[in-house]
């Protein structure tokens, strides 16, 4: 077993576990803290795909920003229990944990029958040079300017949009 | 040499737990939580494509994902400030202003 395989099962593990736990923990900080390891452990599997660039941002954008305005809301608004909702509702829980298996069951039986045309290949001999900051930012600069361009401004109105919308006075 | 449904795999099991999430929590910090885990399981399935067919596009389209994600999480919590502001309360089952 490589020592790549061994990261990607490790990271995989790490990625999985903490999924799970920030949807079953009752309390939202313990959430946002298993989603900060879920996002750590799949910069860990990006890096496995030699996507270095894609890494980088997921820790520093993901696991940094949104994270922290994450916790920051959970900090101000009072991190209320939901009380006695898993008592109340436990067979609808169960409904909806065992539609998520058969959901979970059918994709897996997709991506197997699906991907056979993949599997001889492993990764292609460019993958190696694809996930640079290098060809990345090329790309992004040449033939994905106007995109680009386009997703700054998306960005510069949502900061002024959750201004607004935060508030105290709405007018 | 990791077979590409491995990867598969693991991005169908957090689009499944998201799904699982969004339904079954009632907080909507937490149902928001679990939008961005689904976010996650798809740029995971854009960046092992990108990886093993050797084509550049699947890590631009995650890196425009990953802006809007941000700008979706800044407006989005925004908003549930609003509302808790108004309601005192982020419990979903309580928020039906617009219900009749």
């Amino acid at each position: 077993m490589s020592l790549e395989s061994v990261l990607f099962y490790f990271f995989a593990a790490i990625s999985i576990v903490t999924s799970i736990l920030v949807i079953s923990s009752k309390n939202p900080v313990l959430s946002a803290l298993s989603l900060i390891l879920n996002f750590a452990g799949l910069a860990g599997v990006y890096l496995t795909l030699y996507a270095q660039f894609i890494a980088v941002v997921q820790v520093i954008v993901y696991a940094g920003a949104i994270m922290v305005l994450f916790l920051f809301v959970i900090m101000l608004i009072r991190p209320e229990a939901e009380r006695n909702y898993f008592q109340e509702r436990k067979s609808f829980k169960m409904l909806t944990i065992g539609i998520g298996v058969i959901v979970l069951g059918q994709l897996m039986f997709l991506i197997i029958s699906g991907t056979s045309m993949f599997t001889s290949g492993g990764h292609s001999e460019q993958s190696l040079e694809v996930g640079t900051v290098e060809r990345i930012g090329w790309e992004l600069m040449t033939s994905y300017l106007l995109p680009f361009e386009a997703i700054g401004f998306l960005l510069l109105a949502a900061s002024i949009g959750a201004m607004v919308l935060a508030k105290k006075k709405f007018e | 040499m990791i077979p590409i449904e491995h990867y598969l795999f693991l991005s169908s099991f957090m689009f499944v737990t998201g799904v699982v999430g969004v339904i079954t929590r009632r907080n909507a910090i937490v149902v928001f939580m679990s939008i961005e885990l689904m976010l996650n399981s798809a740029n995971l399935v854009f960046v092992t494509f990108s990886s093993y067919l050797g084509n550049v596009t699947g890590q631009l389209v995650v890196f425009f994902v990953m802006a809007v994600a941000a700008a979706e999480a800044a407006v989005g919590l925004a908003i549930i400030i609003a509302i808790f502001r108004n309601k005192l309360t982020v419990n979903l089952d309580e928020i039906n202003i617009l219900k009749w």
